[in-house]
């Protein structure tokens, strides 16, 4: 414990005294900052310098509580007795350091102006960060509120992050929907944009052509949760309860579509199932009806969506049906239950946590989908292209945006207290540590073959959309002229030899440097903060939980387009100015796919009996060493979604990165979206594949690195032949 | 002293680059055109001045977007390429800063035009007309006439075979809008457009994205800049472009450099180099088929004859004010969609 408060208070005067305390304009790694003067000058000064010869007197509160807290930790005397003036003091030089620039921008009070004119830098960070520990020790410290420093540090880091790099940038946008319009108050203009018929209009449900955009939304957001779950429950049951022969090559299929780049799937089901599609032409030229255009508008974005994501209702899934201890399954047996009442009476209902997630998953993962609905939506109006057209179409209204995404919020936070109503308060604990060893009833022959008729076309059409995908980058273009070429390949990551040095000539070399650097910092990251959050949520108590809950849930369901603009809104000035750095696009990519890591964490979690953790606490651990020692390891599964999946959504992440993407931070959907825009489908689609191949490579990575968690000494399935005879 | 230096390079070999503009000696610039065209344009001015261009691709829209959310503390020098309403607009805003080239003697009418209705803050680099474009494959299978009007569009014949983009999300709609306008009237131009609706299968979100279905068979016939059909058509599809008999509009591209450019001077260069005859000449070689606004420029070999074509005297002033823009589009809005 004083070793920890020692190291934090380091930390934290390390940061005070060797960083320069403020931005530095041309960042540490050009030669400009040492040019200038580096540390020594006033604009790279540390904050002792500040402190010291720039009359920045605040800043000696930070220095002061720092070096106490350095001192008592050597020597106990110092502390004994003054722990909450202590506490005081650090809790004040953080507000000194954090609140002011805040407080001015939005007050527009010009007060402490010489602390704070441009933006923190690393001295300021690191500062913090120290600050911050020290003051999660002293409180525990003190007693307050029975926790130990791990989980009061825990606690206030998730809600200052999520606080800063979620609530202070979506603020930004939303504010904009009460803005007065037409003469109207602010409250009006409000309601009156809110409750139009565009919105709301059913005119669909009775034979109409068009309803309103939050109904489309609405209902495709739930039938594509449904149909996701439905079918992640099916694979996930065909991969565990069946003795499906290919597994393996089901398991990398169903990874297929999320690690594909939007759009891309959209482009191959229009040469299927498009007008002058390969299959509708064959059907009918065989039925002789005319070739229609169902797959421009709700019927083609469903089905996309429902391609796309029924893998991540799968993610889920399988860690949940993995989980489910075959004890219960083989007592309900012994009890003379058939194969199907087991099923209906006893597993059905412990899935009902990845049930639950699956489905809300699915739905928000619908609402927010952009690329799809842009690609094959029609003229049909969903609400997250509604909301990107409001703010860059050719009437830009960011009143209507901000309307529009506040819609789509209620609706993620309806179906959030949807979903906890429905998994309720019972227990789905079945990892209990307790002898634990039987085998996985199998699938009852109806359920057996309802798995296969739902999975199998599933996996056809995968495969078709696939091979056709990859067919498309090799021809000269795609639909047209099918002769062999590799220009696209060529023309996107040659690489040639000149003057005997190795030069990268093809045009998408840079973007993809960026993106795999940028998600390789943002994956471990996102999972860590995830995972953290999951275990707060499910294993500590506090004061406005739900709400925290529903807070990390928040980042998700906002629309990428409203995500990038509020960046940019919030972070383009002092204090925290990050516009044009690879850094805003790593944390827009942490704080959008942390809920990710969030809810495939609680699933999982919600499965390990309490009493482990208790043992391990009655041993001696502390809370941390028990997460490290005992809960993690459970997690694995877990673990291994969130990392690879942070991955692949930050790779393939489309809306929120348009506004965020600089010249020397180009991501490769961007650039991607680019080539689309201009028709050169071939090096688009040879750009994905490319990535595609990358993120598989990661993937497996993962896995191989993380292996699975071994939950009994053999996973194993009952015979069929084994199951209990029926009396 | 020596510590503080020694210091400083140790950490700053350690971190990344923190919260940053870039550099003298270096540009930023928003590139609303052809990737190929940025990429090429990009390249021949770093040849030429030695000037480090950081360049990214993004659509007008989106510029747009971004320009207005920096505009405290803009991050961007130079905005070009991409059609000229949105620059239009953000001049008006008080966006962007004026500056009158050296070259700008060389533009043309239309060009020198452009520059005055902006207050000399942004200024055309090329013109691109409106047009039409059907998939001849389809016509023959189908067996319809071609069209040759804008009239011709509303014909029973065409049911369901028109694609055209929704002026709500895309200026290149509005532009066609705005063309019909000025062409019949307002109130002819809406009795038109609702004959027209029977017609159109799908009121497209981008602007380009009716020539491409027309080009793969999705539709017969697209509306759309003709530009970008001639890239299709070039790609190998079976497209006509039609430029119609009652005459059409024109979108005009721009560049401009961003109030409170960090690199001011660099982007007058990058601006000046923009409008001469040489940097213009850079979009034919990088497959664009526009007409470039500099009168010694040479024109690209696949641009629609600009002489052939009957053009509207395309009233960028009016048609360009927010007032003017948000009547039309409410007007489209109540009348158009409302049959929907």
């Amino acid at each position: 414990m004083q070793r920890a408060l020692a190291i934090s208070a380091a930390l934290g005067l390390a940061g005070f005294c060797l960083f320069p305390w403020f931005g530095v304009e041309y960042g540490l790694f050009e030669p400009d900052w040492i040019e200038t003067g580096g540390l020594l000058s006033e604009a790279g000064a540390p904050g002792i310098l500040h402190l010291l010869f720039h009359g920045r007197l605040l800043l000696a509160l930070p220095f002061l509580s720092l070096a106490l807290v350095l001192l008592s930790a050597f020597d106990m005397r110092f502390l004994q007795g003054r722990e909450r003036l202590l506490l005081a003091g650090l809790g004040a030089a953080l507000l000194t350091i954090v609140a002011p620039p805040f407080v001015e921008r939005w007050t527009g009070l010009e007060f402490l102006a010489d602390v704070n004119s441009t933006a923190l830098g690393y001295g300021a960070m690191i500062t913090c960060a120290g600050l911050f520990v020290c003051v999660a020790i002293v409180w525990s410290k003190l007693g307050l509120g029975n926790r130990d420093a791990f989980t009061i540090a825990s606690i206030g880091l998730v809600l200052a992050l999520v606080g800063l790099f979620v609530f202070y940038p979506i603020l930004h946008v939303l504010v904009q929907a009460f803005a007065p319009s037409g003469g109207r108050g602010s409250i009006t203009s409000f309601l009156t944009t809110a409750t139009g018929r565009d919105i709301w209009g059913l005119a669909c449900l009775s034979g109409g052509r068009s309803c309103g955009v939050a109904i489309n939304s609405l209902l495709l957001g739930v039938m594509t949760a449904s149909s996701t779950t439905l079918f992640g429950l099916a694979f996930a049951l065909l991969m565990t309860r069946t003795n499906f022969p290919a597994k393996r090559l089901l398991r990398a299929l169903t990874v297929l579509p999320i690690i594909t780049p939007p759009f891309v799937v959209g482009l191959a089901l229009i040469l299927l199932f498009g007008r002058a599609g390969a299959v509708t032409t064959w059907v009918s030229q065989l039925a002789g009806i005319e070739a229609g255009r169902w797959l421009y508008g709700f019927w083609g974005v469903w089905l996309t969506q429902t391609l796309a994501f029924t893998p991540i209702a799968f993610l889920v899934l399988i860690g949940v049906v993995e989980g489910v201890s075959p004890s219960l399954e083989e007592a309900a047996q012994t009890l003379r239950a058939d194969l199907s009442a087991t099923m209906r009476t006893i597993s059905l209902p412990l899935f009902r946590p990845g049930l639950a997630n699956a489905f809300l998953l699915g739905f928000i993962e619908s609402l927010a989908d952009f690329g799809n609905p842009l690609v094959l939506g029609g003229a049909r109006g969903f609400l997250s292209t509604e909301i990107y057209f409001a703010v860059v179409g050719a009437q830009a209204n960011p009143a209507r945006a901000a309307v529009l995404a506040i819609i789509l919020l209620l609706f993620t936070l309806g179906a959030f207290l949807l979903q906890r109503r429905w998994v309720g308060r019972k227990n789905y604990a079945t990892i209990t540590g307790k002898g634990d060893n039987g085998a996985h009833t199998p699938l009852s022959s109806a359920h057996a073959l309802t798995v296969h008729c739902l999975t199998l076309p599933w996996l056809a059409l995968t495969v078709v959309v696939y091979g056709m995908i990859l067919y498309g980058s090799f021809v000269k273009l795609w639909g047209l002229d099918h002769a062999f070429t590799l220009d696209h390949y060529r023309e996107a990551f040659g690489i040639g030899w000149s003057d005997g040095k190795l030069i990268w000539t093809g045009s998408g070399w840079g973007s993809l440097a960026t993106t795999l650097s940028i998600s390789l910092i943002a994956a471990p990251l996102t999972a860590a903060l995830g995972l953290l959050t999951a275990w707060l949520l499910v294993r500590q108590q506090f004061v406005g939980k739900s709400a925290f809950e529903f807070a990390t849930m928040l980042s998700f369901a906002v629309p990428g387009t409203v995500v990038g603009l509020s960046y940019i809104l919030a972070f383009n000035v002092p204090p925290i100015e990050l516009t044009g750095t690879g850094v805003i696009l790593v944390l827009c990519f942490v704080f959008r796919n942390m809920p990710v890591g969030v809810r495939g964490g609680i699933a999982a979690m919600k499965q390990i009996d309490h009493s482990l953790d208790e043992a391990s606490l009655t041993l001696g651990a502390d809370s941390w060493q028990t997460l490290r020692k005992i809960v993690l390891p459970l997690l694995r599964p877990a673990i291994v979604a969130a990392i690879a999946y942070s991955f692949i959504r930050a790779i393939t992440s489309v809306s929120a990165i348009i506004f965020l993407v600089s010249a020397d931070h180009n991501m490769a959907t961007a650039y991607i979206v680019g080539l689309v825009e201009n028709g050169n489908y071939g090096v688009a689609i040879a750009y994905a594949n490319v990535l595609i191949a990358v993120m598989l490579a990661v993937v497996i990575a993962v896995q191989l690195a993380f292996g699975t968690r071994r939950l009994r000494r053999h996973e194993r399935l009952a015979k069929i032949a084994a199951a209990p005879v029926r009396a | 002293m020596k510590i503080g230096m020694l210091t400083g390079i140790a950490f700053a070999a350690l971190l990344a680059s923190v919260p940053a503009a870039q550099a003298g000696g270096r540009l930023n610039v928003l590139c609303g055109a052809d990737e190929a065209w940025c990429t090429a344009f990009e390249k021949a001015f770093e040849r030429k001045t030695n000037i480090d261009v950081s360049m990214v691709r993004k659509s007008s829209g989106e510029i747009l977007a971004q320009v207005r959310a920096e505009k405290e503390n803009p991050k961007v020098d130079v905005w070009w390429g991409g059609t000229g309403d949105p620059q239009l607009q953000a001049a008006s805003e008080g966006l962007l800063e004026p500056y009158t080239s050296v070259n700008k003697p060389d533009l043309l009418p239309w060009a020198q035009n452009f520059f005055e209705i902006s207050g000399g803050r942004a200024a055309g680099i090329y013109a691109g007309a409106l047009g039409l474009a059907y998939n001849k494959q389809i016509l023959q299978k189908k067996n319809l006439p071609a069209p040759k009007c804008w009239k011709d569009l509303a014909n029973q014949a065409y049911q369901g075979e028109i694609q055209i983009a929704n002026p709500n999300s895309s200026g290149t709609a509005y532009t066609v809008l705005a063309t019909l306008v000025q062409i019949f009237g307002e109130d002819e131009a809406f009795k038109y457009l609702g004959e027209l609706d029977r017609n159109v299968n799908n009121y497209t979100k981008s602007g380009s994205a009716p020539v491409k279905a027309a080009a793969r068979g999705e539709t017969l016939v697209g509306v759309s800049f003709m530009h970008d059909a001639v890239t299709q058509k070039q790609a190998g599809f079976p497209l006509e472009i039609v430029a119609p008999c009652e005459g059409t509009g024109y979108e005009i591209g721009a560049v401009s450099i961003i109030k409170g450019a960090r690199n001011l001077e660099y982007a007058k260069l990058f601006v000046d180099y923009a409008l001469s005859a040489e940097g213009q000449a850079t979009g034919a070689e990088a497959g664009q088929n526009q007409v470039p606004s500099n009168g010694k420029a040479s024109v690209p070999p696949g641009a629609p004859d600009i002489t052939k074509i009957k053009l509207v005297d395309y009233d960028f002033a009016t048609y360009g004010s927010a007032d003017v823009r948000a009547r039309l589009l409410s007007r489209f809005d109540s009348e158009i969609k409302a049959a929907r």
